[in-house]
């Protein structure tokens, strides 16, 4: 288990005075101060970790939100802001002498401008909210993560998180183009809007994927997109992983972008067939599902170069759905892969790190040694055209040792990605998760130019510390001495 | 327009090899460019040096970095590519063609805009977040860095982001440095996002219209599913200076992507069609500002809305500056403005605070760049990006006040 930054005592010792302050600024309700609605906020959606906050906070205007960071600036306290708190990395868990921020009040759509192709929108919007408010016109808003029911607008640009749709729309920071933010001293900064671009520094650019360290976002504008008018989906069976990593470069070689593009090996395919009974082909050791979208004749122009790829790439099945029905019903599998695997084992553990895809055949293969070296199985859904994989492995909490050995085999998968030029996460943050795992990627250099960044933004740590970085950042001591001979830097600072 | 002498400034730097293509850098060529850096002496940044004249002219010895030169790693199958930062476009461009792939945000060329020669690179390219009508469809040129090495003011070595399309890893930097001309770090190796070159494309003309008129049109093809891939107006003033030597304004949108699917478009959406030939030359010259070229003694912005206020914004901008030359490209979200009054920064600067966006002088006379170039940010967003600053470059070494005459 990872361990957390030491709660500071004389913070502990204060919590009548930082819940009294809450409260002269969010009275009733919106402070949250007993164990038990406490409670409540104890994790996200990496729940082997769980910590009680120091108190709860959902204020409703932005004028609050500058009050709470201003009195926790004031006082030294620490903040971690939350969306709705399906952060598979940690990124919302609570911190014992932290005030947690809930943003999950502002779900209000501020304006939709489709003469500008935008919606602005508070940061507790969820995800789908977004395209349901504009769906009756024609439009959606591209990026769709997997919990894009529950997950929010303001958490999406906290992680920057992606979807099945990203290769070919991009992730949400190709799709963001202004927020509000408020830093922890409390200042408003807008950056960016309806226009394209921004004068100065790329700060917005900066602030998509920082989970929740460098200011809280108070206001989204998000690009939307008009519906294509056609999607057609292939499900591609084949008898190797290495045959359906070869169709998929293949395809992207040809030059087709596809809408979608997502592996499932044996076990996942198995385990989302039982579930849904989407006539999945259970004899492949990997099936594809690959989806062109765009006007009618392009659509069945490229799904028939797809196929014909396909087949020269020796597919055992494949099907083209022929009406929507059919094309959500390929989709089903995919999309309930997660709880279908919940089916099958008691717990599991999701990990999401991203390979170049022409390693994808011998990162799997070295998968399938490891499930024997760590006594686990592992199923494996991915987003197969950016190689983002998404191994599970399979585990039993209630079995002691078991979650340490998921965690450890977890993070050996990431260091192979590492190992094989690709990076330890692809769409669902580092957070707690792999926080740890930070210096198989990057250098101390490399990190102490991270948290310039952070300290520029949030000089005295205060914003969702221990996340994101193996070692506390102190910005006075960031300082600028040379390094000799590969000594650690700061051998004093603490290392949790 | 160059105005800098290297002869009479000094240059530093390994010296460019001839035809050094992808073979390894002379021993040392980033650490030694590293130890000029950690000497503290203020540098500029010098790749192709095409683009040196836009932003304000920055103080310090010109450092050549036009050694770091070459293709690294590029497999058309994964959609990446890994360069030296002074790698010219051309040579990535045409590795890129072999494959059919390209660069999706559409660098512009704008070597005659800014008065130029030589060659333009991906570092400069990036570093200045330049990038063309695609910028619509595509994104900008920030979206398509996905990683770097740099050397910052300090002369560290460091480096962010990957070799892949999908990575939150820590902060995005990329973001950070992708239009940060060079003041934060010196670039020494991008990893880049490429994308499938479109099998074909036409134009589709509409003759005519007004600014408003077009405008209102353009918004209602971007709204449809039809992918247009750019879509621009010229009045007549300049749509007579094109290739196509208009007699009446014009609204251009283009359609790419497979043949087929071209063809259904383009039927759906109507207007005269232009061949790919045609509609490949005359992006090029909208991208690179060249029905408003020369500038000769006036001044060339870059003034970005909300698209659907680019009419509005005209007219202020008409009304204002007697003999203003403009047009719309990105559907009314970008208006170049060749104007001939030269200090016009304070009031067009003004006038895109309130019309929400901002303003940037892209080519003028040097006494002119270095007053206000740059939309002027709040005071806390100010101080904010001065703390960046001096982060990683605490002395003010790369580019000093290139990008705000504070830093
Ligand atoms: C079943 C399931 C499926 C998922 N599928 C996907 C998927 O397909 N793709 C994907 O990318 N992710 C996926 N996720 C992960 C998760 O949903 C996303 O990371 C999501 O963006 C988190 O949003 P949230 O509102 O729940 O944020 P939270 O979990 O509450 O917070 C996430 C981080 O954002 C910060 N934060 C939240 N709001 C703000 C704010 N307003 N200002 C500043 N910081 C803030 C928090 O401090 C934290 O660091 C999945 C999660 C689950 C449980």
């Amino acid at each position: 288990m990872l361990k957390m930054p030491e709660p500071l005592a004389e913070t502990l010792a204060r919590r009548a005075e930082i819940v009294a302050a809450l409260r002269a600024i969010v009275p009733g309700e919106g402070t949250i101060d007993s164990e038990t609605g406490r409670r409540a906020y104890e994790c996200d959606g990496l729940t082997a970790y769980r910590a009680l906050p120091l108190a709860v906070v959902l204020p409703e205007t932005r004028a609050q939100i500058v009050d709470i960071l201003r009195a926790c600036h004031r006082m030294g306290v620490r903040v971690v802001p939350r969306g709705a708190g399906t952060s598979l990395s940690g990124g919302a868990l609570p911190l014992e002498d932290a005030v947690l921020l809930g943003l999950g009040k502002f779900q209000r759509i501020l304006d939709i401008d489709l003469e500008n192709r935008c919606v602005v929108a508070e940061p507790g919007v969820t995800n789908l909210a977004i395209t349901h408010a504009v769906q009756d016109r024609g439009f959606y808003y591209a990026p769709d993560p997997s919990s894009q029911i529950a997950c929010t607008i303001g958490g999406n640009v906290a992680e920057n998180s992606g979807g099945v749709h990203c290769l070919k729309y991009g992730l949400t920071t190709n799709n963001v183009i202004g927020i509000e933010m408020v830093t922890i001293e409390g200042e408003v900064i807008r950056l960016g809007g309806k226009h394209y671009d921004a004068g100065g520094l790329d700060l917005l650019g900066a602030m998509v994927g920082s989970e929740g360290l460098l200011g809280v976002v108070t206001e989204v504008t998000v690009r939307i997109l008009p519906k294509p008018p056609c999607a057609r989906a292939l499900l591609l069976g084949f008898a190797s992983v290495r045959d359906a990593s070869e169709t998929v470069a293949a395809v992207i070689g040809a030059g087709i972008i596809p809408g979608g593009m997502e592996m499932m090996d044996r076990p996942a395919t198995k385990a989302a067939e039982d579930f849904v009974h989407a006539g999945y082909p259970l004899d492949a050791d990997a099936v594809l599902i690959v989806e062109l979208d765009g006007c009618g004749p392009e659509v069945d122009h490229l799904a028939d170069r797809v196929q014909s790829i396909a087949e020269t790439h020796h597919a055992t099945s494949c099907r083209v759905s022929q009406s929507e029905q059919e094309r959500l019903l390929f989709w089903a599998g995919r999309k309930a892969a997660f709880p279908a695997v919940g089916r099958i084992s008691p717990d599991y553990y999701c990990m999401d790190g991203t390979i170049p895809r022409r390693r994808l055949a011998e990162v799997l293969e070295r998968m399938q040694q490891m499930e024997a070296e760590y006594g686990l199985r592992c199923a494996n859904v991915f987003h197969a055209g950016d190689g983002n994989l998404h191994p599970l492995v399979l585990y039993d909490a209630n079995v002691p040792g078991e979650l340490d050995r998921a965690e450890e085999f977890g993070a050996a998968i990431l260091r192979l990605c590492v190992e094989v030029g690709g990076v330890l996460t692809g769409e669902h943050g580092v957070g707690v998760e792999k926080r740890d795992l930070m210096g198989t990627m990057f250098s101390k250099t490399d990190l102490d130019q991270q948290m310039r960044l952070k300290c520029a933004f949030d000089p005295p740590g205060l914003l969702n510390p221990g996340k994101v970085f193996p070692e506390l950042c102190r910005c006075a001591e960031l300082g600028r001495v040379h390094v000799h001979g590969g000594k650690t830097r700061f051998p004093e600072l603490e290392r949790f | 327009m160059e105005q800098h002498d290297s002869k009479t400034e000094g240059v530093w730097g390994p010296r460019p090899q001839r035809g050094a293509g992808a073979e390894p850098l002379p021993a040392g060529g980033e650490p030694e460019l590293a130890e000029i850096i950690a000497t503290g002496a203020p540098i500029e940044i010098r790749a192709g040096g095409t683009k040196r004249p836009w932003g304000r002219p920055a103080t310090g010895t010109i450092l050549d970095i036009s050694a770091l030169r070459g293709i690294l790693d590029y497999d058309p199958a994964e959609l990446v590519l890994t360069a030296r930062a002074a790698t010219p476009l051309a040579e990535i461009e045409s590795a890129l063609a072999q494959a059919q792939q390209t660069l999706a945000f559409e660098p512009p060329d704008w070597r005659a805009l800014l008065g130029t020669e030589g060659e333009p690179t991906l570092g400069g390219t990036i570093a200045v977040n330049a990038s063309g009508p695609r910028r619509i469809r595509a994104g900008a040129a920030r979206d398509h860095l996905l990683g770097f090495r740099a050397i910052d003011g300090t002369g560290q070595i460091w480096k962010a982001g990957g070799r892949v399309v999908k990575n939150v890893t820590g902060y995005d930097m990329s973001k950070l440095m992708a239009g940060a001309f060079g003041t934060l770090s010196l670039l020494t190796e991008l990893s880049v996002r490429v994308l499938p070159r479109p099998e074909t494309e036409t134009t589709l003309l509409f003759e005519g219209e007004t600014a408003a008129g077009a405008t209102a049109a353009m918004t209602a093809a971007l709204n449809t599913p039809h992918e247009i891939s750019a879509a621009a107006w010229l009045p007549a003033d300049i749509a007579a200076r094109t290739k196509l030597a208009a007699a009446t304004s014009l609204r251009l949108l283009r359609l790419e992507g497979p043949a087929q699917s071209v063809a259904y478009r383009a039927g759906a959406l109507g207007g005269t069609q232009l061949d790919a030939a045609t509609s490949q030359a005359i992006w090029r010259d909208i991208a690179s500002v060249a029905p408003l070229l020369p500038p000769a003694g006036r001044c060339i912005w870059r003034l970005c809305t909300a698209p659907a206020l680019a009419p509005a914004l005209r007219d202020r901008v008409q009304a204002t500056f007697e003999g203003a030359e403009t047009f719309l490209d990105w559907g009314g979200g970008l208006l170049w403005a060749s104007l001939p009054k030269q200090d016009a920064a304070t009031a067009l600067h003004a006038l895109l605070h309130a019309f929400g966006g901002h303003a940037t002088l892209i080519a003028a006379s040097q006494q002119y760049r270095a007053g206000a170039v740059f939309q002027p940010r709040s005071a806390a967003q100010a101080a904010l990006e001065a703390r960046i600053k001096r982060g990683f470059d605490p002395g003010l070494v790369l580019n000093r006040f290139r990008m705000s005459e504070a830093w």
